[in-house]
């Protein structure tokens, strides 16, 4: 399932160089700075009211676990780098109440609620860190069943049981009670009249904030496990199309030229043919022969070149989207058919030209090869294919054929359709305007 | 890119009487194509009945590259005088190694490129031919018509497949008629879109002189100018012509 890592490389939580709970490393590696810078901008931000402490908890609670990061592995002599930056904070909040002295209730605030997204953070990872850890590695068919609610369901009962589980609400709930507490504590002797509903606001609003924070990390994990299973099922999918054209297609033509290595025709039309294949699929946007003139002519060469061995080079020039595939293209289709018929058959060539090109009010079609030609005053007598086929269809939908050709000179056939005309009165153009006045 | 507003220099090839081997240097990532290429120009003989009834030149493929730097390194070394050029390749493709070449080469370069592909994507075609090559044809090429393209483009003309014929007529088709800033530059004349259609029609050069009653030389040259308006042509048309197509 190598097919494409994710455009923009995500940011993950380091397991290798952690201290923590690897935030600070897996930063520094997104950003490509140094871990210690990365640290110690987090300690200095302890000095604005616990604003490091708050960003460190937002973090490890959103940010999934690397899932590339190798074996689950603190840096050794952990104890000692955590000691440093615990005294190294110490010194940040010392140096800040001795120099700066704003005031306590924003400060306060700001311990509490870091506080509370500390005590809420180490609860649920502590829980539920089995289950982080396992889901970004799992592979597609594991989260394939979990669509919609059943993967509700599976992030919570996932867990190592009902006592985890009980114990972070109890957990949770404790903390967010203990940090409303201090609040209402704090700001009650404050309040008046006015201050007493605000005090009332407050309240609601850290209770809202502190449910908030105890679910956020689950919905958050549980939408990026969607994403993700999303991703590798839409690459999954892509792929299973591509294995199954080339199983179908390409490996099939393979073995076809293998067993008939000493016919060279054969494999010279099978090679072809599956060149147009896979070409058309690289390359072409996808049209349907009976919507796109380009589309119908290529299926129309395609079939000339299976049946008869031959190349057909086909240019099309001009945007065939308003053109459209009514009877009237239909029949100069068929007409460009036949004529490439007459040519796989009679021309005794390996190539033949085909070139369409389309003009706001008329298309033209001309098929080309340089093989045996013929006498067409000779021919256009009893040959039933090219009076017919061609030029008399042509003919009946308003158009004109013309065939050029002298022996030895090969061949080519002219097909001219005006475009927005009804055939009674394209008729009459075709007497006035003659197509090879102006191509030739 | 002034240094090649050479439109249908042939004198060079005639001058020398009895010429010295075309050198051919080769790009391609894949060794299995440079391989049957070598040996299908080194074993062929040019046929008596020149196209443009020239004297045949014989071709010596003097050496090959299968990455972008080692083809620049190669190329600048040895100065070879035509380049056939893949436009796909891992580490950049053809354009990259005609525009390091034409850089790094100064002015002074001499070597003509003609791309040799197996995409016939437009982007890819007209997006070479704006770097600078000479001509583009596909892989699907016979031996014998490969040879004549490169011999055509060691004399200063341009090569072109019927494909991109086909790729030009529509980038300079979106409005036939309506004057454009720089008429001289942006747009075919009558007879270069003639020469054009009968190109993309499948005509040979020898061909279109027939149709058109004028000589192979004058073919030639109404060739080469579309070539140079193709590379000059302002970025305003290619970028139309390329939204027309969706392509960006």
């Amino acid at each position: 399932m190598d097919i494409a890592a994710s455009p923009s490389p995500r940011l993950y939580r380091s397991r290798e160089h952690r201290l923590a709970a690897g935030v600070a490393a897996g930063i520094a590696a997104h950003l490509g700075l140094p871990v210690l810078a990365v640290r110690a901008v987090f300690v200095g931000l302890l000095g604005f009211n616990g604003l490091g402490v708050l960003l460190y908890a937002i973090f490890w609670a959103v940010l999934p676990v690397d899932p590339a990061g190798g074996p689950d592995r603190a840096e050794s002599r952990r104890v000692l780098p955590l000691l440093g930056f615990a005294g190294l904070a110490l010194v940040v909040l010392v140096f800040r109440a001795l120099t700066v002295d704003d005031q306590p209730a924003t400060a306060a605030l700001g311990w509490l609620t870091a506080l509370i997204a500390v005590g809420a953070g180490i609860i649920w990872h502590q829980t539920s860190g089995a289950a982080t850890t396992r889901r970004p590695a799992g592979s597609g068919p594991e989260l394939g069943n979990g669509a919609g609610g059943n993967a509700w369901l599976g992030a919570v009962l996932t867990e190592t049981g009902r006592r985890a589980y009980l114990l972070r609400f109890i957990g949770g709930g404790g903390l967010i009670a203990v940090g409303m507490i201090g609040l209402v504590a704090f700001f009650a002797p404050v309040g008046g009249g006015i201050a007493a509903t605000m005090n009332g606001l407050l309240f609601a609003l850290l209770a809202l904030s502190g449910v908030a924070l105890v679910s956020a990390p689950l919905l958050w994990r549980i939408f990026g496990a969607l994403r993700e299973e999303r991703e590798a099922r839409i690459r999954e999918q892509e792929r299973a199309e591509f294995a199954a054209m080339v199983h179908d297609e390409v490996l099939h033509t393979l073995a076809l030229i293998q067993r008939n290595a000493e016919s060279g025709s054969t494999v010279y039309r099978l090679a072809r043919a599956q060149e147009r294949t896979l070409r058309n699929w690289l390359y072409k946007p996808t049209g349907s022969p009976s919507e796109r003139l380009s589309a119908a002519l290529e299926q129309a060469a395609g079939e000339v070149e299976d049946a008869y061995g031959i190349t057909v080079e086909v240019v099309l020039v001009g945007s065939d989207a308003e053109v459209g595939v009514g009877d009237r293209v239909q029949a100069l289709v068929a007409a460009a058919r036949e004529a490439l018929v007459n040519a796989g058959r009679h021309a005794q060539v390996a190539t033949v030209s085909l070139y369409a090109e389309v003009e706001p009010d008329q298309v033209n079609v001309f098929v080309r090869d340089r093989g045996v030609g013929f006498d067409p005053t000779q021919i256009n007598g009893g040959r039933h294919g090219v009076r017919g086929s061609i030029v008399g269809r042509m003919e009946r939908h308003g158009g004109s054929a013309k065939i050029i050709s002298s022996a030895g000179e090969g061949t080519e056939v002219r097909l001219w359709l005006p475009l927005r005309a009804t055939p009674a009165t394209a008729t009459t153009g075709t007497a006035a305007a003659d197509p090879e006045e102006g191509t030739a | 890119m002034s240094e090649q507003g050479d439109p249908g220099v042939p004198e060079t090839g005639e001058a020398a009487a009895q010429p010295a081997p075309l050198r051919v240097f080769l790009v391609d990532d894949h060794a299995m194509f440079r391989a049957g290429v070598r040996a299908e120009l080194g074993g062929q003989r040019p046929p008596d009945t020149s196209e443009s009834g020239r004297e045949p030149i014989e071709l010596d493929v003097v050496g090959e590259a299968s990455t972008v730097a080692e083809a620049v390194r190669q190329i600048l070394v040895l100065r070879p005088d035509v380049v056939l050029l893949d436009v796909h390749m891992p580490d950049g493709g053809g354009r990259a190694v005609l525009e390091a070449v034409r850089r790094e080469g100064g002015g002074a370069t001499a070597v003509r490129f003609l791309a040799l592909s197996v995409s016939d994507a437009a982007e890819d075609v007209i997006g070479l031919i704006r770097a600078g090559a000479r001509g583009y044809v596909t892989k699907s090429i016979s031996s014998q018509e490969l040879a004549a393209a490169i011999r055509r483009v060691a004399d200063g003309d341009a090569v072109f497949s019927p494909r991109l014929a086909g790729f030009v007529l529509d980038a300079f088709a979106a409005r036939p008629d309506a004057p454009v800033a720089d008429p001289e530059l942006d747009q075919l004349t009558t007879r270069e879109r003639e020469v054009l259609r009968l190109l993309a029609r499948g005509y040979a050069y020898k061909e279109i002189a027939k149709e058109l009653f004028i000589s192979i030389k004058t073919v030639e040259t109404h060739v080469s100018n579309v070539l140079r308006k193709l590379q000059m042509s302002n970025r305003y048309e290619l970028s139309r012509w390329a939204a027309d197509r969706r392509l960006v």
